[in-house]
């Protein structure tokens, strides 16, 4: 435990400013991952543990699309509506399946995948890890802002997964498209009987997951190094932030992330050992005083 | 001289009779001397580090080929019969048990990282069957007296050395640059711990003023580093010492860039200089310092840039530190099959014992089997600094041998290895 050097570092708005970019843009990323699996859980009552699979597969079509194109746009948006259409195939031949089903067979179903993308993965790419590269265009000099230092490219992401998350909240919130997925997540046989589709509902909202888990993936390609099997680690973090946020909760999983984030950033200084306990300790906390979490609602 | 006739029918009697007697009286003399070589292989096929089982693979199979076309051992050609471990040491021990009493192999050729290497060592203690460790570089696998068995060697190279070596070379630049103020970041686990004390060990017994002012221990295969980025931009060391690797380290220099982390401090990332990294990077910053892991300009000879010219145009790929170490492996096992003129484990390895063989991965040309501990001496060790492309560590600075082995002397010593 180094408290004193946290101490410090609160004391400091140069250190403070560059660990809150850097607490926020982990939480940013993790959020993007989270919120899709938050939204597939709230909707289909599902736990998508191919999550982050998913994510992985955004980061690797990130990738490619990246070697053949050398534009990082058109990478992210190629990752995001790539995973984005495998979701919705991978829901419509097998999650359709077993929705009824306990969840072990879910479980089974989605670890099975897991698996089977791994392998795919290894096959198309190899089994070494890859990197994409910084896109020239963020390639340039940190920014310091109150002496912090703050890198250009983090902040483009940290203002592209805000405008997702505020996009997001808008379509969830605002729009008929939202209301019936809300609606669909409270009631599905009323909505059934209203004649909406509802397993067209569930297609979608699966696809929106998968979505925003391979933008996440496409987004940090240039800055994470790609091996199959990478998304175990991202699933695990996902999972606690969905879990402190409330299952279920897009805004739940926005405001867990961003503490998860931040514990990860201020821990490394004051509690570097104790980084991934206290991740487990604060869902903990959450569990035995608010078990539905933060912003989730009581069953 | 008079001259001897053999009478023509005698001699057609005597072969006839010796046909008869290995086809139907000792047909097993007949079937031993055709039988291949069976060598067993555990190793690390899929997972993260599935790298390292198909460059070690890689690597052996050349050799191999190599050892069959030149008739084998009288004939007797060698059959490996590699098994995957999926990195679980229990996997590796059973698997390991399995290719000896199941598949009937003679030797055990260790392939696995350290871990799985221990649980392997066990086996070979319990069968006595010949093994050869070609990956781990835990010191105390050979160092400590305890795991010490007459029929297991290692063939690859030792943290201790690169310790001393790394540490002898890091603290001339940092003498030359007037650094004092060092910092340590390497993965949270058995290898990252031990490697790093044993560099600032060697690090501070060359330069008593190195002060380690910080150090941060990310876990293996961490996604993100970038709190531990800035927890070395607040500590504001003049230089870091890293034994990260793979994509790990890749991920870290990535977003290491970002920060401007390597034209703030002086780098030391002892497993940079390795193919497997080097060519991943896309923006490779200049000037970091490393140790040689597996690189074709050290040493500066043509026999190692023939090497891995030839496995790159075989596998089209660059070999790895993996694919040397193995390939010495077999290298060893091979001469001392010829030097004995048999495939029996304790005749091997009584010949092992000392051995010198010709190789393009000896600092002079050769590569020792010590005898004492039963582990390689005098292999290529050495520290340069990157540039972003070909050859990547143009000049390596060679590691001085007889410092190395007289400090090594005393590191037993201290520990109680003697």
């Amino acid at each position: 435990m180094d408290f004193a050097t946290l101490a410090n570092c609160l004391g400091s708005p140069a250190c403070v400013v560059t660990q809150a970019t850097s607490g926020l843009i982990i939480g940013m990323l993790l959020f993007l991952v989270a919120a899709g699996l938050t939204l597939i859980f709230g909707v289909l009552k599902v736990i998508n543990f191919t999550h982050g699979a998913f994510y992985m597969l955004g980061a690797y079509f990130a990738y490619s699309i990246f070697r053949v194109t050398d534009s990082y746009t058109l990478a992210v948006i190629g990752a995001a509506l790539g995973v984005g259409l495998f979701g919705l195939v991978f829901e419509r031949l097998f999650m359709s399946r077993v929705y009824g089903s306990n969840v072990l067979m879910q479980l089974l179903v989605c670890y099975s995948f897991i698996l089977i993308l791994d392998d795919a993965v290894k096959l198309i790419w190899g089994p070494e890890f890859k990197s994409m590269g910084m896109p020239p265009t963020f390639m340039r000099p940190p920014l310091f802002i109150a002496g912090g230092v703050v890198p250009p490219f983090y902040l483009f992401l940290i203002g592209v997964t805000c405008f997702i998350g505020i996009v997001l909240w808008l379509v969830i919130g605002r729009t008929r498209f939202g209301k019936i997925i809300r609606a669909a997540a409270h009631n599905p046989g009323m909505v059934s009987a209203l004649g909406l589709n509802t397993e067209m509902i569930y297609g979608l909202v699966f696809a929106l997951g998968g979505l925003l888990a391979g933008l996440a993936g496409g987004l940090a390609a240039p800055v994470r190094s790609m091996v199959s099997g990478m998304g175990f680690s991202i699933l695990i973090e996902s999972f606690i932030v969905t879990v402190i946020g409330g299952m279920g909760s897009i805004i739940g999983a926005f405001v867990a992330a961003i503490l998860l984030g931040l514990t990860r950033s201020f821990g490394s200084l004051g509690f570097p050992l104790f980084v991934d306990g206290a991740m487990f300790l604060i869902m903990a906390l959450v569990l035995v005083i608010k078990p539905s979490g933060l912003f989730g609602k009581e069953a | 001289m008079s001259k001897t006739q053999y009478p023509r029918r005698r001699f057609l009697k005597t072969g006839a009779a010796a046909a008869a007697a290995v086809g139907l009286g000792f047909p097993m003399v007949g079937r031993a001397q055709a039988k291949t070589i069976k060598v067993g292989m555990p190793t690390i096929l899929s997972g993260r580090v599935a790298m390292l089982g198909t460059s070690s693979r890689n690597a052996v199979m050349t050799e191999v080929e190599k050892f069959n076309a030149a008739g084998g051992l009288g004939g007797r050609t060698i059959e490996m019969v590699i098994r995957d471990s999926k990195g679980q040491p229990q996997e590796a021990a059973r698997v390991a048990r399995e290719l000896v009493n199941t598949d009937g192999c003679e030797v055990i050729f260790d392939c696995e990282a350290s871990s799985g290497a221990f649980a392997v060592h066990e086996v070979a203690r319990d069968l006595g069957v010949l093994c050869l460790h070609n990956i781990s570089e835990t010191s105390a696998l050979t160092a400590d007296p305890k795991n010490r068995i007459p029929n297991a060697f290692r063939t690859a190279r030792q943290g201790i050395h690169d310790s001393i070596a790394g540490g002898s070379y890091a603290a001339g630049v940092a003498k030359a640059k007037g650094i004092k103020r060092w910092m340590t970041c390497s993965p949270d686990y058995a290898y990252g711990r031990d490697t790093t004390a044993e560099f600032v060990e060697y690090l501070k017994h060359f330069m008593p003023e190195a002060e380690v002012v910080g150090e941060a221990w990310p876990k293996l295969f961490q996604p993100d580093y970038t709190e531990v980025v800035t927890k070395i931009v607040q500590t504001k060391p003049q230089a870091l010492y890293s034994c990260l690797w793979g994509g790990d380290l890749t991920s870290f220099i990535d977003q290491g860039n970002l920060y401007g982390l390597f034209q703030a401090s002086e780098i030391f990332a002892v497993n940079m200089a390795d193919y497997t990294t080097l060519t991943v990077v896309k923006n490779l910053p200049r000037g970091i310092h490393s140790g040689n892991r597996y690189i074709k300009t050290f040493p500066k000879t043509g026999a190692n840039a023939a090497w891995g010219d030839a496995y790159r145009a075989k596998y089209n790929e660059y070999p790895t530190n993996w694919s040397w170490e193995s390939a010495l492996g077999m290298q060893f096992l091979t001469e001392a099959m010829k030097k004995v003129n048999s495939a029996d484990g304790k005749k091997i390895a009584e010949a092992l014992r000392g051995m010198k063989v010709q190789t393009p991965f000896g600092a002079d040309g050769t590569v020792t089997m010590r005898a004492e501990d039963q582990t390689v001496v005098g292999y290529a060790v050495g520290w340069g600094t990157t540039i972003p492309g070909e050859p990547y560590v143009p000049e390596v600075t060679a590691g001085d041998w007889n410092l190395i082995l007289r400090l090594e002397a005393e590191w037993k010593k201290r520990k109680g290895f003697g």
